[in-house]
């Protein structure tokens, strides 16, 4: 492929799924309920669960309600993109191929400082966690890299390899821009600015001042009690209903987000919400994780 | 005599944990090969981004024969003893040895070849590595830092044959990620290893980076008439992330120097890991950072440098923000924050603890010459600046920013410094606050912490401190020793009881005195054994009940000079003869009360020793009142001439009862008067 250098965002993101397509994985678009990141995508945290091979990429739109800065910072925003990698087990040249994906979308490594700073990496609202690094390029971090040690409070076998690219920072590192707002979008003009910051204007003010705390409230709970009702409820070949239970997961998550962007939750009730989320996680994570090893279950 | 070379190459090493690993390798390499019998001339070993490296110099081509003994049954034991120790040994009864009653078998065992042990050695260190976090990857069950790619083996220039969990053993290793040839190389010994890092741009020796690191970047702020600010810490860091380190010196915006220059360097360091530069003529910092690359970059770093700064801008951008958002408010305004951030959830909210401070600090300012409404004031807002943005970002700079805040409110000078230090001392390096206000302020803030925790039974177990309790009472004991600060360590405790009992919330549990005290003797005796003191002269010395810790320390340093006298050492002596002689008396029903007497029959040394024992008395109370404890000692020494005489020739236990009583009483008041300048009897010796 031959784009305009440097990469625009769009193509930037063209670029990784060529590349990451040419190592075998699966091309996957993104998930269509809201997450915090891209991990929570179930492409990630639950099918690195399980003995079965797996190989995907894709871009994962990651909401953070309360890191939104009304347009008005040039670095932070409630909505972004973020380009996850699973290669599972990691293949044993990993680094090289992470590597290979900076080198296409043109960060020299002869002319750039590419480093691995230790990073151990966990997420407890779904009961992970894994060792690896940050990458920097010189000094900034462009990835999170992280072999998969446990999840939903399982132990994995095999490892996988996990790679979480953030799109906007990397792209404004490469395109030389300041603001994430100014970032060349495509080839024919339009900025990142003219998609995405009315959306971040909106969205900002609704995330901090006009979410009903009253409803999402309920609406956590409303989610909460779905979970364990979808992993009574049986499908067609008699397995429980553990994807769409997982899916009333990532929707309790990001009303506890919403819920906390609005100031909602006490500091005292902080760990006992993230508590609840993570325990029904791994309800659903050990209940797919059968499912994945016994397969006449699922 | 033969040489092994073994390199663990893996996937980047964090690192942190670089030194510690190069240590353990050796140790359980010199354990290894000791249990094998080996004496090698040689050991060393090196740590790495990617790679622990061992050499051993001197090693023979196989172990020596052995010759083993085993100890049998006795002669004479059941013949199935027999029979089961030859069948274990393969023996016959005629090959046994008998020695002393009892059956031997020797054993031959041949030595077995060098690479054998070393391949076993090798396989047992990677399995039994203590990473302080390890991992699994790929399909594999092997644990290591992070993938272990490699394991080059070599001894005596061949390759050790061996596999670990399907990694095979041989002799290539890699060079620089970046700047090597791309393709590994062969190395079977030592010198070929060495020079081919060198050739592929690998510093093996962490010295060697840091060497590499400091003359670079002290040449490159030469060149510019700047200066590094050296931090050992932060080199010892860079040089475990990078195999070939290269200093880059960029620019900073100089705008952000009007940063407080803490931020900028606690920027610089805990997010970049640059160095901070400044002018030499001004000692301030310059606008300028100094960034360790891993490369030696084509275009000579300028984009490395380029991306760098662009880097600590937007950092410090950030920190500007924060800097300008947080002195829109004043701290004052950020206490109600605080009734929304829980201390402990059995300790009620920050609110509630800095109202707890405020209380004791107004009560401990009049003790160490403190104004109690500054004391106060600053205590009410010591804890502000957790609510700002910058703390919010690097905690470390917690009380630093809020001391800066208060400045910059135009609070008085006395306020802002103890908002400032009074989490001082931080650490056995760091110093105690000076200023009185700001010394009630770090003692209130430990005291209600050492007494809350206590009162909900979280007191530190083992090496498990999780709130820092050893640092707070360690704390207290500094800040009064070394300010000279004099409180009854009991009140004070029990003034903080108090204060946590009054609150609202507050009732739960009490934290029981003794066990504070006890818990602060504990920290002293460790703080004195550092300095070199005996502990159970600490020990001696708070049986007494005492509880100002600077007469404490001022009477353990008097009698640790007493001590080290001929008459301090013979006194004791003679103090723990009279103990124990009155001790077997107490067991047999009460002493006699009362002074002793000069008794007409009584034997001169009887009669010096009574006249000694009441001429001392006086004396050793007029020192001990002035806190001449030296002086107290001095006046004791006086009894021991008259000790010994009457040891040598008087015998308490007289047949005549009015005699033994006489000696027994005054025995007692031997003790008593030694007994007010220190329990002798816990003293050793």
């Amino acid at each position: 492929m031959s784009y305009v250098q440097p990469l625009s965002f769009q193509n930037l993101i063209l670029t990784l799924h060529d590349y990451w397509s040419r190592q075998g994985c699966v091309i996957l678009q993104p998930y269509d309920i809201e997450v915090g990141a891209g991990t929570l995508h179930p492409a990630t945290v639950l099918r690195a669960l399980g003995p079965k091979e797996w190989k995907a990429a894709y871009v994962q739109p990651s909401r953070r309600p309360a890191d939104g800065r009304f347009g008005e910072n040039p670095n932070r925003l409630q909505h972004y993109y973020q380009y996850q990698v699973i290669l599972k087990p990691n293949p044993r040249n990993m680094q090289a191929l992470y590597l290979g994906s900076l080198a296409a979308i043109g960060l020299d490594p002869t002319l750039h400082d590419m480093r691995f700073v230790e990073d151990d990496w966990e997420n407890p609202t779904v009961g992970a966690w894994g060792l690896g690094w940050e990458v920097w390029c010189d000094g900034m971090e462009v990835s999170q890299y992280t072999y998969f040690q446990q999840v939903g409070g399982l132990d994995v076998d095999p490892v996988a390899g996990e790679l979480t690219y953030g799109l906007e920072r990397l792209a404004m590192y490469v395109q030389g821009v300041d603001n994430v707002y100014d970032l060349r979008f495509n080839d024919e003009g339009v900025k990142y600015g003219d998609v995405f910051l009315e959306n971040e204007r909106q969205f900002s003010a609704a995330n901090f001042e006009a979410f009903d705390v009253e409803v999402l409230k309920r609406q956590f709970e409303d989610m909460e009690r779905q979970v364990p009702r979808f992993l009574a409820m049986k499908g067609p070949q008699g397995q429980a209903l553990v994807l769409p239970a997982y899916d009333h997961v990532l929707k309790a998550s990001h009303l506890f987000n919403l819920m906390d962007a609005r100031g909602a939750i006490a500091v005292a009730e902080r760990q006992s919400y993230i508590g609840r989320i993570r325990d029904l996680c791994k309800l659903c994570a050990q209940e797919w994780e059968r499912q994945q090893r016994e397969p006449s279950a699922a | 005599m033969p040489q092994l070379l073994l390199e663990l190459f893996s996937e980047e090493i964090p690192a942190r944990m670089q030194a510690q690993a190069a240590r353990d390798l050796e140790r359980m390499a010199r354990e290894r090969l000791a249990e094998a019998g080996f004496l090698p001339e040689a050991l060393k070993t090196f740590a790495g981004p990617r790679r622990l490296t061992l050499v051993v110099e001197g090693l023979p081509v196989a172990q020596n024969d052995r010759k083993e003994e085993l100890k049998g049954p006795k002669v004479g034991a059941p013949p199935q003893a027999l029979e089961g120790f030859l069948r274990k040994t393969g023996l016959g009864q005629d090959q046994l040895v008998e020695r002393d009653g009892v059956y031997f078998a020797v054993i031959e065992k041949a030595g077995r070849p060098t690479p054998q042990i070393v391949a076993e050695m090798v396989d047992s260190i990677i399995r039994a590595f203590p990473w302080p976090k390890s991992m699994k990857w790929g399909r594999g069950t092997l644990r290591w830092v992070r993938p272990l790619q490699r394991i080059l083996c070599a001894f005596d220039g061949e390759v050790v044959t061996f596999d670990v969990d399907g990694i095979e053993s041989g002799d290539l290793t890699e060079g620089h990620r970046f700047m090597g040839s791309g393709r590994p190389f062969r190395a079977r010994d030592f010198d070929a290893y060495a020079a081919g890092l060198a050739a592929n741009f690998v510093a093996l020796d962490v010295e060697e980076r840091k060497a590499r690191i400091l003359e670079g970047a002290k040449t490159l702020c030469f060149a510019r008439d700047l200066e590094l600010v050296e931090d050992e810490g932060l080199l010892d860091e860079v040089a475990g992330l990078a195999e070939w380190p290269t200093p880059i010196l960029g620019d900073m915006e100089p705008h952000f120097l009007d940063l407080p220059p803490e931020v900028i360097r606690t920027s610089m360091r805990t997010h970049q890991k640059y160095f901070a530069v400044r002018d030499p003529a001004t000692g301030k910092l310059a606008p300028n950072f100094l960034a360790v690359a891993n490369i030696e970059a084509k275009d000579g770093g300028a984009t490395i440098a380029a991306g760098n700064a662009k880097v600590l801008s937007a950092r410090l951008s950030d920190a500007r923000f924060f800097w300008d958002e947080d002195r829109k408010h004043s701290l004052e305004s950020r206490l109600e924050k605080l009734k929304g951030v829980t201390f402990h959830a059995k300790l009620g909210t920050m609110y509630q603890r800095v109202e707890r401070i405020v209380a004791l600090a107004r009560e401990i300012a009049p003790l160490v010459g403190a104004d109690p409404e500054l004391a106060a004031q600053a205590a009410r807002l010591a804890k502000a600046d957790l609510g700002t943005g910058m703390v919010g970002e690097f905690p470390e700079l917690q009380g630093l920013m809020g001391g800066y805040y208060a400045r910059a409110e135009g609070l008085p000078d006395a306020v802002a410094d103890a908002v400032r230090d009074h989490y001082k001392p931080q650490g056995p390096g760091d110093s105690v606050p000076t200023a009185p206000v700001s010394v009630a302020v770090a003692l209130a803030d430990k005291l209600d912490t050492l007494t809350g925790f206590f009162a909900i039974d979280e007191k530190p177990t083992g090496s498990k401190d999780p709130f820092a309790l050893r640092r707070a009472a360690l704390g207290v004991i500094r800040i009064a020793l070394e300010q000279k600060v004099r409180f009854g360590l009991r009140d004070v405790v029990g003034v903080a009881s108090r204060i946590r009992a009054e609150q609202p919330a507050g009732a739960l549990g009490k934290a029981n005195p003794d066990e504070v005290l006890s818990f602060f003797a504990d920290r002293l005796k460790v703080l004195l054994r550092e300095q070199g003191r005996r502990h159970d002269l600490v020990d001696a010395v708070f049986a007494l009940g005492d509880d100002d810790l600077v007469r404490i320390v001022a009477r353990v340093e008097a009698l640790d000079g007493f001590l080290h006298t001929e008459d301090g050492a013979n006194l004791l002596a003679g103090y723990k003869r009279a103990t124990n002689i009155l001790k077997a008396e107490e067991k047999k029903g009460p002493l006699p009360e009362g002074a002793a007497i000069r008794l007409p029959v009584a034997p001169a040394e009887e009669a010096a020793l009574v006249d000694a024992v009441h001429a001392v008395s006086g004396p050793v109370n007029d020192a001990l009142s002035r806190e001449d404890f030296a002086g107290a000692m001095t006046t004791l020494a006086k009894l021991r001439g008259p000790v010994d005489a009457f040891f040598d020739k008087v015998l308490v236990n007289a047949d005549d009862k009015t005699e033994r009583e006489n000696r027994l009483r005054l025995l007692s008041e031997v003790r008593a008067a030694m007994g007010r300048v220190a329990d002798f009897s816990l003293i050793a010796g």
